[in-house]
């Protein structure tokens, strides 16, 4: 039991780095309609930036903001340079512009930081971990990944339907040309939520450098992964985009947990090992293609 | 209409083939017979971006998951081979083969067969959905292979020998040239055919509006399937022909960044032109080559070149060198893809209201 517990609060913990990068996703794709594969290398800059901060300087904590502006900023200049000039294309020309800025962005950090994974400590009051009930402690730092990732979902809840430029937001994801037509700056709107994008991308990024490493490609592993989120969510809906966050965190980590243990009661152990790590990678692609046929424009969305 | 132009210049395409039977001898006479290998990596590649073309150029259906079908027929070959050096049946009574007349045409079927599984589900969605629903697939195979470990997991299958082909020494690199020269060939007379069918122009139809072409009475869903199956059989054949020249598959021949390849190539050559993913295709390995052989940060190059195409030609490099050259059929051709764009001939009665907003725009 408790062992499920706290695979559930693992499934938990790695749904909301999913939704911090998935919310930026489905905002540019519901909003601009643009296709942006470079989203995983904002992810990966926040990541070296606020490590490259945090190792140089001793602090954890003056990592944060320089992860926060250095992706926020990396998003300004991609879609001032790039992505402003995607809109409208067709999907194809969107894809391959970014898949070159993925090719781009890998090569520059490589040439910058090497091909050794970066590792960064993390603070003293977030290493250790707390008994939440008995028998099961957990690690404070996974928690405070929980913590901040709600507390975001939350002002972004606050944001889109509380205020002036959330209600432009969903005017724009709505009817992008009325909102041009009624004489908004959307050229600035697009820039806003390109940044906001990326200032919650470079965030997911920093906070995975302690448990995973920091390195080339990681910003692909999770982008892929944050697609499918988006897709299964329902373009454009931040909602949707929080529950299937969610629903494929725990849906992921059970999978990988409990999977070879059951497939090893009937084969050899690493075989079943083998098995059962490549079917729980299938298994998010599997729900997918299952949600997409039963529900083509995904589980948060109304079918019109 | 580019591919009728294409082929009505008998001439170039007489040179080209010449060019390319020769090749071989050229290459050791000069000493670079490095460029043998190099050019049947090209037709290879070509084979499957031209495969890829159909549904991407020609059927408008922008897929991120046809490295999937390039690494089925590698690994049919892959699989086949090792059961023929262990001599033990697959699955207890397939027996393994090394003979190429039966490999290929295994490769074909195979990777038709699960063209046809994942284009039926795919092919219910549209759009971004399409593009994310064929990228999974391709995940959802690259994973399965990676964790096949008796054929070699992560690692790959070796495949000790090449094919045979009955009457050929196929130990000989130049004889390997030959054959993907000669079934190249044959790949693009057929696809030329089928571009240029009543097939060929109702899959362009589709693309231009499903909904003129639905008015007509065509199904617009079994068209662009039939259309998938083909581009995927396209696509193993050139992932069979790879685990040949390469002697290995690998779950790398499926990674999502290989589909990204193939799509870069497509769009370096021109997007639905018949020859252009085989230009592309030269194009994209040659630049690999070249720039990898100057510094190791190639990819950076090849980053911005490939933004630099995307952003600034429309066409690719063909339509660029034409441009470059100011043929009056060019202009045409530009013409027809700004219309394109901006989707004028889906609906015609506003044709004023779209070029008033494109204009607004700049």
């Amino acid at each position: 039991m408790t062992l499920f517990l706290e695979q559930l609060l693992n499934g938990v913990q790695f749904g909301v780095m999913l939704f911090l990068m998935a919310a930026g996703l489905t905002l540019i794709f519901g909003i601009m309609g643009v296709i942006n594969l470079a989203h995983g290398s904002i992810y990966m800059i926040g990541a070296y930036a606020g490590t490259f901060v945090a190792t140089e300087t001793g602090s954890f904590w003056l990592g944060i903001p320089a992860a926060l502006a250095a992706a926020a900023l990396a998003g300004v200049v991609i879609e001032f340079l790039v992505v402003r000039r995607l809109y409208g294309r067709d999907h194809l020309d969107q894809v391959l512009a970014t898949f070159g800025l993925i090719l781009i962005f890998n090569q520059a950090v490589t040439m910058l930081f090497g091909r050794q994974p970066l590792f960064v400590q993390m603070p003293s009051i977030l290493d250790g971990s707390v008994e939440l009930l008995p028998g099961l402690s957990y690690p404070i730092y996974r928690l405070t990944i929980i913590l901040v990732g709600l507390l975001v979902a939350f002002g972004l809840y606050l944001l889109i339907n509380r205020t002036r430029i959330g209600m432009l937001v969903r005017a724009g994801s709505t009817n992008r040309e009325m909102v041009r037509a009624l004489g908004v700056d959307v050229r600035l709107l697009y820039t806003l939520v390109f940044g906001l994008g990326a200032l919650l991308a470079g965030l997911a990024g920093f906070m995975a450098g302690p448990i995973l490493a920091v390195q080339i490609g990681m910003g692909e592993q999770i982008l892929i992964t944050t697609f499918v989120v988006v897709v299964i969510g329902g373009v454009g809906s931040i909602r949707g985009a929080f529950f299937a966050s969610l629903i494929l965190g725990i849906v992921d980590t059970g999978l990988r947990a409990y999977l070879p243990g059951l497939l090893r009661q009937v084969m050899v152990g690493p075989e079943a090992d083998a098995l059962g790590a490549g079917i729980s990678s299938m298994g998010i692609y599997l729900l997918m293609a299952i949600v997409l046929l039963i529900r083509p424009k995904g589980l948060f969305i109304r079918n019109s | 209409m580019n591919s009728e132009t294409s082929f009505k210049r008998p001439a170039l395409l007489a040179a080209v083939l010449i060019v390319l039977i020769a090749l071989p001898t050229i290459a050791d006479a000069t000493g670079y017979s490095a460029l043998t290998s190099l050019a049947t990596r090209i037709l290879i590649y070509g084979i499957a971006a031209a495969s890829l073309n159909l549904v991407l150029g020609y059927g408008g259906l922008v897929s991120f998951g046809h490295a999937a079908f390039f690494g089925i027929g590698g690994y049919v070959v892959g699989i086949l081979y090792q059961h023929y050096s262990l001599e033990e049946p697959l699955f207890g009574f397939i027996p393994g083969t090394n003979q190429m007349l039966i490999t290929l045409p295994a490769a074909i079927l195979i990777s038709g067969l699960a063209a046809a599984a994942i284009g039926a589900l795919s092919l219910r969605t549209g759009g971004v959905q399409f593009i994310m629903i064929t990228l999974a697939f391709a995940q959802m195979l690259f994973f399965l292979f990676v964790s096949l470990k008796t054929y070699g997991g992560d690692d790959g299958l070796i495949i000790r020998r090449t094919n045979e082909l009955p009457g050929l020494n196929m130990r000989d690199k130049h004889t390997v040239y030959y054959v993907c020269l000669v079934i190249t060939a044959a790949f693009f007379a057929l696809l030329w055919r089928i571009v240029n069918s009543r097939f060929g122009n109702v899959l362009v139809g589709l693309r231009q509006s499903e909904k003129r072409m639905a008015a007509i009475g065509l199904p617009a869903y079994r068209y662009r399937l039939m259309a998938f199956i083909i581009s995927g059989m396209g696509c193993g054949l050139a992932g069979a022909l790879m685990a040949n020249f390469l002697r290995f598959a690998s779950p790398d021949m499926m990674h999502w960044t290989k589909s990204g390849e193939l799509m870069v190539m497509v769009i370096l050559g021109g997007v639905g032109t018949l020859f252009g993913p085989l230009i592309g295709a030269a194009v994209f390995i040659v630049l690999e080559t070249t720039l990898a052989s100057w510094t190791e940060n190639w990819q950076l190059a090849l980053g911005f070149i490939l933004l630099f195409v995307v952003l600034y030609t429309h066409g690719g490099v063909q339509a660029l060198v034409l441009r470059l050259a100011h043929r009056p059929e060019n202009r045409n051709r530009f013409s027809e893809s700004t219309m394109r764009r901006f989707k004028v001939l889906e609906r015609p009665l506003r044709v004023r209201k779209d070029a008033r907003r494109s204009n607004g725009k700049r």
